[in-house]
């Protein structure tokens, strides 16, 4: 089996702010094989978009990454690179696409030069050629008229022509991995399934890895082949999406689940919410930091940090939790 | 006391734009019952909000009729109006931004009561924690503290409240949980429902997720562009919706199940048309699998159909 | 279900980004209270201390001539030396300090008093209203404000309240012009439109809701403009058309030095010396606080 092309090794993201140490990534530990796609799941506050930035190396000047982290991407450690070299994987080797298109393009800079403006960074790419790819990218990624579009400005498109500007940006350096930051969280519903189709069309053609990051079950239901669940700063629960969603282990996760309204419900039934709300950062709780809003949760969840175990039945997936969910029982009374 | 609680007939609210006129809703009719949930549903651009602020006359709408149990709204004049107010309220969806962030809780829950000239002080403070704890927040902890100092769905419920205080008959909420995470989302469904028992509330619900809307509706009412689309009882839409769009709405929401291998969508891609000079004949023909030439010569109108719904469509996928 | 409500900062829903902003290192100028603000904050209480209380901690007389001493340079009896007419610099440096500090709080305060609501006004009702208000303020923008100062000055005569009066007339404009913006940012949120719909009619919605968000960033630059009044006022009496001679004033103490600067370069810089360390003391404490004012706004928004 070859290597995984992305493997982070506890990882963990601090930020230091006027009221203290903010734990945003805590000891997350996730591997990435080529040509898959991750969907990294999580509510606000779960730290899934710091991770995505730890990756990325777009972290602020306030940010620390503790030693023990490691990050190797195609068989180097991102983290113990020198900045030039970092700088130069940013682009061809790992690209990024961010929630709002609105903001991630600059207003002021027509959309082919946006398009081409890597190409010639990275590959040394002519004006004319790199003029000439951004149409064909342009086209592949959907855009009509796209020799037209090219000289025109960011707020001359719609949200969802604006993403797939975004989407051809990235594109454009040909990554390995790309990391698609709640790429259609701004988006019509309608809107969305376009772009995700695009990003799964194009990882297909390409071989490329992906990253979705999403708090929509739905999406990743649907797109990823593999899922990480994230709660205050670490992953509770990864695995293949299959087994993941048939198997749910961990109790955040099922909680989540059955919070969300589905259409596949009867009208006016009463959502299981969870009670309560996320922790705070800085002060963790000492043991599983789901605990506080866990209805099976006991002093042993209160005190010790339960490790990641792997599923009887498949052994990619795993979970951090002291009282797993019974499999094999469709649904559960409160201990 | 009749069984309709706000009547509205051929609302049309235009805007003026720098590019020219805009009919943010063009033409829109509908009943609300009382003790009913009716969603307004539809994606951005639509006009959803700008209706439900249409039926709060803010701003006042540019034409068309609005009645609440009897009295004209659209008619009534700036006094009437703030006296009708206690009768329909309406919270949005930005929580936090809902809350004056210079004021305390208790100051923002009762200014209704004070406005109104309702209760004396002692009184205003105790109905102002009576409706704290029944929103579930903690009024001890609660009442003195500014608004950010809470999260997003904490401050829904206090906007919840702040709308409950003077017990309206009817709630509008605009998109409530939007900007909510998903477990604090239910949460607030939850409260709405409870709320909506306890004080025998009507309500106009404004979403775009249908996966909510499935979760609190009676009757949804289906808008593209200004206009609507299709009304009728929620369990006949999502079992068979009547109008194309619906069903592309439909085919659009992924479904939490990795079993379901997403359907593509049943809709032409492309952009929303422009609301300054939208499509002739029917709106959506320009991104629906199943238009004709008819379409575009003759506007669709809103049609009833044997199982009790409305539809505005010359090719309605039901009971054509 | 009763939720815990704590005293912690919210976690919004909406991305990270903001996320991102509300955080601050733990070290670095703005915003927190460390020794630029200190620093500055105790020179400004040392002097207006000692500009308030000069009579009755000991300062000699500003106008008392000491023709034994003319001009003499820093010495025991006289610590900052001695003017061209054996005035005593240290005790008009701190008696000139009242005319700036005076100025320099005054005038602000006057035209926040009147740019405030102007600008409010505007900012609400916009259309014509809006209209009418900036086109005024538009045109008083073109009137050289030196000119208007000279003119009030030449027809009032020149004295402390017609400095104050006249340069806080000339403050109305970006006062009113902050206001006015604060006013339309706040405008189209919610919690307004939420007054709305609960009835308050707009005198309630303009005073009750609007006027304690859009007084924070107002007086935010209050502090900025208190630096530059001074500035101004230093200019004006260096011109002659600020409180009249014998009165001290810095700005009047630095031209009566001019001709003196080769022999007696004291004269005019140990005024210019003060009037720079007050003017860069308000500019920092200002920073601070306005860093902090940004703060809460931006947590609470």
């Amino acid at each position: 089996m070859a290597a995984p092309l992305l493997e982070l090794t506890n990882v963990s993201t601090h930020f230091h702010s006027p009221a203290g140490r903010v734990r945003a990534v805590d000891g997350v530990s996730v591997s990435l094989e080529a040509g898959q796609t991750l969907g990294l799941v999580g509510e606000s506050g779960s730290g899934k978009s710091v991770l995505a930035r730890t990756i990325m190396g777009l972290l602020p000047s306030y940010a620390e990454i503790p030693e023990g982290s490691a990050i190797t991407f195609d068989g180097r450690n991102l983290l113990t690179m020198d900045r030039k070299a970092r700088r130069a994987i940013s682009g061809p080797g790992i690209g990024m696409i961010f929630q709002d298109p609105m903001t991630s393009l600059n207003p002021v800079m027509k959309i082919g030069q946006q398009v081409y403006e890597g190409m010639r960074h990275h590959f040394g790419t002519s004006k004319a050629a790199g003029r000439q790819r951004a149409i064909e990218l342009l086209t592949e990624v959907g855009i009509p008229q796209p020799d037209v579009r090219i000289d025109q400005y960011p707020h001359q498109l719609s949200g969802g022509m604006r993403q797939r500007v975004a989407i051809a940006i990235a594109l454009a350096c040909e990554p390995k991995l790309l990391i698609a930051d709640e790429p259609t969280t701004a988006l019509d519903v309608t809107v969305q399934s376009g772009i995700l189709d695009l990003l799964q069309r194009e990882q297909r053609d390409r071989g490329m890895t992906l990253i979705l990051i999403t708090h929509d079950l739905g999406v990743v239901a649907g797109r990823c082949d593999q899922v990480a669940v994230m709660y205050a700063g670490g992953i509770v629960e990864t695995g293949s999406t299959r087994s993941l969603f048939a198997r749910t282990r961990m109790r955040y996760t099922q909680a989540l689940l059955d919070s969300i309204p589905r259409l596949d419900r009867p009208p006016h039934e009463r959502l299981k919410s969870i009670g309560g709300r996320p922790p705070n950062l800085i002060t963790p709780p000492p043991g599983c930091r789901f605990a506080p809003r866990c209805a099976f949760a006991d002093a042993q969840c209160e005190s010790a940090m339960p490790p990641m175990q792997a599923d009887e039945a498949d052994a990619t997936h795993s979970y951090a939790c002291w009282h797993p969910r019974d499999p094999e029982r469709v649904t559960e009374e409160v201990a | 006391m009749s069984d309709v609680l706000l009547d509205v007939r051929d609302l049309v609210v235009e805007f003026p734009t720098r590019k020219g006129l805009v009919q943010a809703v063009s033409g829109v009719t509908f009943e609300l019952r009382r003790g009913e949930t009716l969603a307004l549903v539809g994606e951005s651009g639509c006009g959803k909000s700008t209706t439900a602020r249409a039926v709060m006359q803010l701003p006042r709408p540019t034409s068309g009729q609005i009645v609440l149990d009897g009295d004209d709204l659209v008619a009534a004049g700036k006094r009437d109006l703030r006296r009708l107010r206690r009768r329909f309220q309406m919270i949005f969806q930005n929580p936090i931004a809902s809350l004056n962030p210079r004021k305390r809780i208790s100051e923002i829950i009762e200014k209704p009561l004070k406005i109104a000239g309702l209760l004396d002080a002692d009184k205003r403070r105790q109905a102002v924690e009576e409706l704290l704890e029944t929103v579930g927040l903690d009024p001890a902890v609660a009442m003195d503290k500014r608004p950010h100092e809470f999260s997003g769905g904490q401050c829904q419920r206090i906007s919840i409240a702040r709308a409950l205080i003077l017990e309206p008959d009817l709630l509008i909420c605009d998109e409530p949980v939007s900007a909510l995470d998903v477990s604090i989302q239910a949460q607030i469904l939850n409260l709405l429902e409870d709320m909506k028992q306890r004080y025998d509330l009507t309500m106009l619900f404004i979403s775009h997720d249908l996966a909510v809307v499935r979760n609190v509706a009676d009757r949804v009412a289906v808008m593209y562009l200004g206009r609507f689309c299709e009304v009728g009882s929620s369990e006949k839409l999502f079992d068979g919706p009547a109008h194309p769009y619906t069903r592309a709405l439909l085919s659009a929401i992924p479904v939490p199940d990795p079993t379901v291998t997403p359907k593509p969508i049943e809709m032409i891609q492309g952009d929303l048309p422009s609301p300054i000079s939208p499509p002739s004949g029917c709106r959506f023909r320009t991104r629906c699998p199943v238009a004709s030439e008819r379409c575009a010569a003759e506007v669709p109108e809103m049609r009833d159909l044997p199982d009790g719904r409305a539809v505005a469509c010359h090719h309605p996928l039901v009971g054509a | 279900m009763a939720d815990p409500t704590t005293n912690r900062p919210l976690h919004p829903a909406r991305p990270t980004l903001s996320r991102f902003r509300r955080m601050r290192p733990t070290t670095g100028k703005s915003g927190q209270f460390g020794i630029a603000f200190w620093l500055p904050l105790a020179w400004l209480i040392l002097i207006s201390f000692t500009a308030i209380f000069a009579p009755w901690i000991g300062i000699q007389d500003p106008d008392s001539l000491d023709f034994i001493n003319l001009q003499v340079t820093p010495n025991d009896a006289h610590l900052l030396g001695t003017d061209h007419l054996g005035r005593d610099v240290l005790a008009r440096v701190i008696y000139g300090a009242r005319v700036s500090l005076v100025v320099g709080f005054c005038a602000p305060v006057v035209g926040m008093l009147l740019g405030l609501p102007i600008g409010m006004i505007a900012g609400y009702f916009g259309g014509r209203i809006d209209g009418f208000i900036v086109g005024s303020i538009d045109t008083f923008l073109a009137v050289p404000g030196l000119v208007l100062l000279l003119l009030f000055s030449l027809i009032f005569g020149g004295s402390l309240l017609v400095v104050t009066v006249s340069l806080g007339l000339l403050f109305i404009p970006i006062f009113s012009r902050i206001s006015r913006a604060a006013t339309l940012s706040f405008k189209s949120s919610e919690f307004i439109l939420a007054a709305r719909t609960i009835g308050a009619n707009d005198f309630n919605i303009l005073v009750r809701e609007l006027l304690p968000n859009v007084v924070l960033p107002v007086l935010a630059f209050g502090l900025v403009a208190v630096a530059s009044a001074i500035v101004v006022e230093g200019a004006l009496s260096f011109l002659g058309l600020s409180v009249p001679a014998p009165h001290p004033s810095w700005g009047g103490m630095i031209a009566g030095g001019r001709e003196h600067l080769e022999d007696s370069p004291h004269i005019s810089v140990f005024p210019a010396i003060v009037m720079f360390l007050t003017v860069l003391s308000f500019n920092l404490v200002g920073d601070t606080l306005r860093s902090r004012f940004a703060d809460v706004r931006e947590a609470a928004i």
